[in-house]
């Protein structure tokens, strides 16, 4: 995935961003097991035995020991490797397609990347070009990718009639087509021409509140819906 | 910030490393203050006396930076003789009218220069026909209709620039602030003496010609009474020490949603229109005369707004919109005063507002005073409810805390509620306008699920079917649906083009393609423009909030990623960082800068940003007799988005509670204002409502402030965060923060369950007993402070008690943003259920002898 690589050359070439430069530096660097095998002989008194070398090979592989002896002194690349996840490969490698995106959470406007396998999001990462963000995001820019794929998103319309005690199910183009009629009604029924001698034109019965995680262009045609129908009461985060 | 804006604070600690001192003022001990130099703990809500103290060793110590004040801000404008400060009237303006709680601003103005520019200004008001109106207008949140500019002033005024006049704004800075001394701080903040002086010399040393210090709040200032004037005070000490339109200089709000900023300039609020246009008020504005009258032709960039006017009707209305019919100025719905949303609340439970679409926001969590909000929902006729998540204020009818009381009872409440599911961010693609004004655009990954929607197509759809219903109708109120451009191109779902959108915001020009900037929108209707402080974000037809180019490929500022508003300025006001003359204030802090040897001799403004200037205006241009708009901008105006490019260190007009800031004590506090004898600020707007009752001042049955706050692994309401696991997991409940001394005082064990009390509710929630939160010493007593993250709810992995419903409602008057600082009292154990929390509730109301005949006053004063 060229894209995706692309990515990674960048990191290691950021400023600051050190983590990823000790992972490519220590990429399979592994201890030095001669210098080690030769301080232990110095330290030993009798000749080794062939039993012995083997335990010391064992020992040498301990993770503890190639960080202790290997450049990966933080243990957070190749000393902490097995066998097995030397094999695994990051999903960010196997996306059919990297997308350029900016964190849905507060207002600093970090930017992510997204990464699409089969139709679906793999996986959301900060993107290290940003002069924003340097590719870092926090806690909850990182949970993005839960934001999206959570099993308990709602994707089905709920309706919840007058006096109810349970949602009802509800099809999408009635539940609209519902809503407009509603509209229509309210907006009539609490029409007002005039408020003390003044010309108000407008419809006190409708209000809105949201905007603050929306997108500009959905702000946009909002405001213009709502300003043609008469409605003032309009309203976000920006207040609260 | 730490906290709030983890991946923002970066950049402090980049600061650090060169050299920064890194003062952190705030209530709790936070993961900010851990890495700061230094942390000042303060009492929440006395922000305006810290920073007035501040203000105060500046003036007295002769630390300002004079050159600036004195070129820049409007130091040297001479006030009206009728003027009186809370000096003389202990702690009103002059202009009070205790009635109504308005203050009205003509005393406050500058006086003109001569009897010319009075005669030019009576003239102007004769050539729109009437008599002079616009001096009231703040009284409808006008302040907020300038957001990106001041309110109009009728004309620069005289000014003394020895600064000596006693009737100078630098003299009456010096005398108003003059009682906010570092023993005051102590008394009303609870910050010792020593680190008062510590801050303050930090703070002085680093600004100037070669050092500048910026200011940054997670938007904690709003949230009071007196937010407004918090932020003015820290903008008078910035003034004062040239700290603004400098790099590494100003404010900055750190705000709270992803495009919040974006949902101010393109407003999906009350008082108004995309670009800051206000919404016509119906005793000033019944033409596009009147509406346009207060800027035009006033000095600045304000001075062209019937251009922007004119344009955003005919991007709204098209064809229809012609000179002729005003450009459909009547088709816009006038406003008359306040329909904030805790007003509009207010109108549901009272049944005059019937229908509520709530999308993408969750206010029985996230807004104050949960009850009102869910009083309010359960009196609605319908309810539109968009979001990803099943949150609160869609399922308030079977689970809130009212059907547990009895309060409410499902089967008696007639609000029908529709939940439509929404698409995520990277399921539509779409701008969002960060909080430096920057628009980066996010491209579509992939298909929303099922039902899902974005509100674009959500929003197309229902206005398509609205006015295909409407369709025929002869009647006048359908005329502004009937007329409306509604007409976008779709993809092949059906859903409308969010480029086709943003490109109508840009604006465009008589052949249809895209302007470039909002110097070529034009009044006599041949130009169309959707927010004209957005105009150039789709210039050349490219979007320009697509531009990726890497940091590494281009210079600090970084011009080529994303765009920002206006003309793609990074800094807002750069002309301040040059010299009067010029030149860079030092070489250290050079920005933006005069060369005079430019186009041939022509000379124009470089450096690395966008000049926030007009290119080619020399600095020694003096404007002629009766220039308007941009000509009438001087070449030492550097805030060209004032009507005297100067800053304000007084507000002449356009602040709705005085020209100066002045503490006042929260709604709700435990501390008698030592300042002045008014106690609370006299023009806070009430919510007047039994399930809004305010506790008694100086009460001892609520003898702790509590404070509300984030958390970073958690976001507003909740609704985002509290449903996914990774962030359940690293924040798994609910809980509050009080001092160890607090809780040998109420013997509150670490861990344990405890009950927090007001007068509105009683929640529970764990407690952490911690030295973060410190005893604040007051003169000879102490005052404990409660710390409540706010995120919780009852649905979603996580749950509990929601803080917000102890928080009560009363609001800045200037922007109607309520004050989070309340009076509390905390106990061990948890809290009654059903019913018996009612009458728990009630209880502590009769005991603390809260007025329910006037339950929003609090008592302490009118």
């Amino acid at each position: 995935m060229a894209e995706a690589d692309r990515n990674r050359t960048c990191l290691t070439r950021m400023p600051g961003h050190n983590g990823f430069e000790d992972r490519a530096r220590h990429q399979t660097r592994y201890a030095s097991a001669t210098h080690l095998r030769r301080l232990i002989g110095s330290l030993c008194f009798r000749r080794p035995c062939r039993g012995y070398i083997a335990e010391v090979n064992a020992f040498l592989g301990w993770p503890a020991i190639r960080q202790a002896t290997g450049r990966d002194r933080l243990g957070r690349g190749a000393a902490a490797m097995s066998k097995r996840s030397e094999t695994l490969e990051p999903r960010t490698v196997k996306a059919d397609k990297v997308v350029d995106s900016v964190c849905p959470y507060c207002a600093v406007g970090c930017a992510q990347k997204v990464f699409v396998k089969d139709g679906k999001v793999a996986q959301i990462e900060g993107n290290p070009a940003s002069p924003i963000s340097r590719g870092r995001l926090c806690p909850k820019g990182s949970a993005s990718k839960q934001l999206v794929t959570s099993p308990s998103r709602v994707t089905k319309v709920r309706y919840r009639r007058p006096y109810a005690t349970e949602w009802e199910d509800l099809d999408l183009d009635t539940a609209v087509d519902m809503i407009a009629d509603r509209v229509i009604k309210t907006r009539k029924q609490f029409w007002e021409w005039e408020a003390d001698g003044n010309r108000t034109r407008r419809t006190m019965g409708i209000a809105s509140l949201g905007g603050a995680t929306l997108d500009n262009e959905e702000n946009y045609l909002m405001k213009k819906l709502y300003t043609a129908m008469g409605a003032i009461q309009i309203e976000n985060q920006a207040r609260i | 910030m730490a906290e709030a804006h983890p991946v923002g604070f970066q950049w402090v600690m980049e600061a650090k490393r060169r050299g920064a001192t890194i003062i952190h003022v705030d209530p709790r001990f936070t993961r900010t203050s851990a890495v700061s130099d230094v942390h000042v703990p303060i009492r929440a809500g006395s922000d305006i006396a810290w920073l007035g103290a501040l203000v105060n060793y500046v003036l007295s110590n002769d630390l300002d930076f004079r050159e600036y004040v004195v070129a820049y801000t409007n130091a040297a404008n001479i006030i009206e003789g009728r003027f009186q400060d809370t000096e003389d009237l202990d702690g009103l303006f002059s202009g009070f009218d205790p009635e109504t709680g308005h203050y009205d601003p003509t005393s406050w103005a500058y006086q003109p220069d001569s009897a010319q520019q009075v005669e030019d200004d009576a003239e102007r008001d004769r050539a729109y026909g009437d008599t002079p109106g616009s001096q009231e207008s703040h009284q409808s949140a006008r302040s907020e209709s300038h957001g990106s500019g001041g309110a109009p002033v009728r004309w620069k005024g005289r000014r003394d620039e020895t600064l000596q006049d006693p009737s100078c704004v630098f003299q009456i800075l010096k005398r108003h602030f003059a009682r906010y001394t570092p023993e005051m701080v102590q008394e009303v903040c609870g910050i010792g003496p020593e680190q008062f002086q510590r801050v303050a010399e930090a703070l002085t040393r680093n600004s100037g010609r070669d050092r500048t210090t910026a200011f940054c709040y997670a938007v904690g200032w709003t949230h009071h009474s007196t937010g407004a004037q918090m932020i003015r005070t820290a903008s008078i000490l910035q003034l004062l020490l040239g700290n603004i339109g400098r790099p590494g200089g100003g404010i900055m709000a750190l705000r709270g949603h992803a495009s919040i900023q974006g949902s101010t300039d393109i407003p999906t609020l009350f008082n108004i229109l995309p670009g800051y246009l206000p919404m016509p008020t119906a005793s000033q504005h019944q033409s596009l005369d009147e509406w346009v009258r207060d800027d035009e032709g006033k000095a600045g960039f304000w001075g062209n707004v019937r251009s922007y006017a004119v344009s955003l009707l005919k991007s709204y209305w098209g064809d229809a919109a012609t000179p002729e019919n005003d450009f459909c100025f009547d088709y816009l719905p006038r406003i008359t005063g306040d329909h904030s949303t805790y007003t509009t609340v207010k109108s549901m439970i009272e049944g005059s507002c019937k229908g509520y679409f709530v999308v993408g926001e969750n206010p029985t969590v996230g807004s104050s005073n949960g009850k009102m909000q869910r009083l309010g929902l359960a009196n609605l006729d319908w309810l539109v409810v968009r979001d990803l998540q099943m949150i609160e204020t869609a399922t308030f009818w079977k689970d809130s805390p009212e059907i547990e009381t009895g309060e409410l009872v499902t089967e008696e409440i007639g609000t029908e509620v529709f939940f439509l599911p929404a698409a995520t961010h990277v399921e539509k693609s779409g701008s969002f306008t960060q909080t430096q004004r920057m628009l980066q655009w996010r491209d579509k990954a992939v298909d929303p699920p099922g039902d899902a929607r974005s509100e674009l197509q959500f929003y197309y759809d229902l206005g398509q079917r609205i006015r295909r219903k409407l369709a025929g109708s002869t009647d006048e109120m359908d005329r502004p649906l009937l007329d409306l451009a509604w007409d976008y191109p779709t993809d092949d779902e059906g859903d409308p083009e969010g480029e086709a959108v943003l490109k109508e915001i840009n604006g465009t020009g008589p052949d249809g393609a895209a302007l470039a900037s909002y110097t070529e929108l034009k009044d006599d209707g041949s130009t169309a423009c959707g927010c004209w402080i957005y105009c150039g974000v789709y210039a050349d037809e490219v979007n320009l909030a697509r531009r990726r180019k890497p940091h590494w490929d281009q210079d600090w500022v970084a011009s080529e990623w994303g765009w920002v508003w206006p003309a793609n300025r990074r800094q807002l006001y750069n002309r301040a960082s040059a010299a009067p003359d010029g030149s860079p204030w030092s070489e250290r802090k050079a920005y933006i800068q005069w060369d005079a040897d430019a186009d041939d001799g022509k000379g124009k403004w470089v450096g690395p940003d966008v000049p926030d200037f007009i290119a080619d205006r020399a600095p020694d241009y003096v404007p002629p007799e009766g220039a308007k708009g941009p000509d009438a901008i001087g070449g030492q105006d550097p805030f060209i988005m004032q009507t005297d490019g100067k800053g304000w260190l007084f507000a002449p007009l356009g602040v709705a509670d005085g020209p100066m800031p002045a503490h006042y004590e929260p709604p709700e506090s435990p501390v008698r204002n030592p300042l002045y004898g008014q106690q609370n600020n006299p023009s806070r707007r009430k919510v007047d409502h039994p399930a809004n009752p305010i506790n008694p001042s100086f009460s001892e049955i609520f003898p702790y402030v509590f404070t509300t706050y984030r958390l970073t692994e958690h976001h507003t309401a909740g609704g985002m965060s509290r449903t996914l696991p990774y962030l359940t997991e690293l924040q798994p409940e609910p809980f509050c923060e009080v001092s160890p001394r607090l809780a040998a005082e109420r013997g509150l064990t670490h861990g344990d369950w405890v009950t927090i009390v007001t007068a509105r509710a009683a929640i529970e929630a764990k407690v952490l007993v911690t030295d973060r939160m410190r005893s604040l010493r007051l003169g000879d007593r102490f005052v404990e402070q409660v710390g409540l993250p706010y995120h919780w709810g009852g649905n979603g992995l996580t749950t509990g008690d929601s803080p917000n419903d102890l928080v009560n409602l009363t609001l800045d008057p200037n922007v109607y943003i309520q004050d989070k600082v309340g009076t509390c009292d905390i106990r061990p154990g948890r809290r009654p259920r059903g019913p018996e929390l009612t009458a728990y509730v009630e209880a502590y109301r009769r005991r603390a002898g809260v007025d329910m005949a006037h339950p929003e006053d609090g008592g302490a004063d009118g």
